[in-house]
């Protein structure tokens, strides 16, 4: 039995590849009905990760083990609750309580962190001396590093106009980013070509047994 | 008040999480550190608020017959099927209502929200991105013109890592001397990546980050309130 429901599940797999490789020709019924499979799942497994991972853990754990030390977890238990009466047309302004308190946190957390690991950390790490270095690559580098990141920075300043000594700074700074964003696109590509690999390979391997997985 | 006592909400949670930072003592610490367990809570009901309103938006236009509509009664029954697996017999470690589902689960291999999960979702979800690289290659086929500095830039950095990465790349500069090793497609590829992305990686960093500051700071002090939305 346990052998037929391998075999199925690979087919399964296959036959939704199959599905979803078909929009490559144009849109067609199997496609979409392979996407919306797929957005029902997705939903339906987010929905599952987060009453077991998130509420029964943090809520109703707390509350059923506990309640005389845990019932000030009553308050965002009625604050989510609150939140889902954003589905109610008439009492969708209920729902900026929960909201508030959750951009208020957000607010103050992406304040500190991002003061802390973006700014201060990336402004103390391009503080080095560049000319110090093994070798005339790693010093060449070094200073690519320094300057690249100040003019970088100088080109995202756009209370002056860019130009003269600070527009050429500007310039040079574009120049790095566009650098940065060939490369982001090329481990982009890579990233979704060995995808595709691993697609090949289980309809190759698992599924034909061509190859070996 | 609809709006008042959300922006006071805001504005004292956003100081006290600020606070906590800079005055590690209670009863700030203690506070901060419940608000983040708050925060997960309220999370939670966010993420199901969002599929509670796939349900509702599916199932108006499956009332309402709009085009296609029969598709989004598949979306209804894999999402039910889903849930109703995985609250039944739970996942992974996790029981559901009627227990582990050793009968079932020694039955198919797994428990039927994983087998359903392994099987299926994993293979749509790989196979829907690995889709990706045939529209990048077409994306890229259609944008990289190399008529600037910057273009070429980006196009050359492009190049260069994708070949450094794979074997073609030291296939082709593997013949030079040692004496200009530095010129290895492998190495020119990790420069590239150790040093001038590296220095457009923090300047995007730094700017974002200070944009992020600056964005934060007018929600907590409630000149931006955009998030409240209308009336």
């Amino acid at each position: 039995m346990t052998h037929f429901f391998n075999v199925f599940g690979i087919w399964l797999g296959a036959a939704f590849t199959f599905a979803i490789f078909s929009f490559l020709y144009k849109d067609n019924p199997f496609y979409k009905v392979a996407e919306q499979i797929f957005v029902g799942l997705s939903a339906g497994y987010w929905f599952i990760y987060t009453i077991f991972n998130i509420l029964i853990p943090n809520l109703f754990l707390p509350l059923s083990t506990d309640f005389a030390a845990n019932w000030i977890k009553l308050i965002p238990a009625f604050l989510g609750v609150l939140m889902l009466m954003r589905l109610v047309p008439n009492a969708e302004w209920m729902s900026r309580y929960p909201i508030a308190l959750l951009i208020g946190t957000t607010s103050g957390l992406a304040f500190l962190r991002y003061l802390k690991s973006d700014v201060i950390n990336q402004i103390t790490a391009t503080m080095i001396n560049p000319f110090v270095g093994n070798n005339w690559v790693t010093v060449v580098g070094q200073i690519l590093l320094v300057v690249g990141t100040i003019t970088g920075v100088i080109y995202f300043y756009f209370s002056k106009k860019h130009e003269g000594a600070f527009g050429v700074s500007a310039k040079i700074g574009i120049y790095f980013l566009m650098v940065s964003f060939g490369a982001a696109f090329g481990y982009t590509a890579m990233a979704r070509v060995s995808l595709l690999i691993g697609r090949l390979q289980f309809l190759l391997g698992d599924w034909l047994g061509i190859i070996s997985p | 008040m609809k709006r008042r006592i959300p922006l006071t909400i805001t504005l004292i949670v956003g100081l006290i999480v600020i606070c906590s930072e800079f005055i590690p003592h209670r009863p700030f610490s203690q506070i901060s550190s419940e608000l983040e367990v708050w925060f997960m809570i309220i999370s939670g009901f966010a993420i199901l608020l969002g599929q509670l309103n796939l349900i509702k938006t599916n199932v108006l236009k499956i009332q309402y017959k709009q085009r296609n509509w029969p598709y989004f009664v598949i979306t209804l029954a894999s999402f039910f099927l889903m849930v109703g697996t995985g609250a039944l017999w739970g996942s992974q470690q996790n029981a559901g209502l009627l227990g582990h589902g050793t009968a079932i689960s020694s039955a198919i291999g797994s428990k039927p929200f994983d087998y359903l999960f392994n099987n299926v979702y994993q293979n749509l979800q790989a196979t829907m991105f690995s889709l990706l690289a045939f529209f990048i290659a077409s994306a890229a086929y259609r944008a990289f013109i190399a008529r600037t500095t910057e273009s070429i830039l980006l196009l050359a950095a492009a190049i260069l890592v994708m070949l450094g990465n794979t074997s073609l790349g030291t296939l082709l500069t593997g013949w030079l001397p040692d004496s200009l090793s530095f010129l290895h497609l492998p190495k020119v590829s990790e420069f590239i990546m150790k040093y001038p992305t590296t220095a457009g990686q923090r300047a995007i960093m730094i700017g974002a980050g200070l944009g992020i500051i600056g964005s934060s700071l007018r929600i907590i002090l409630g000149i931006e309130r955009s998030y409240l939305g209308g009336d």
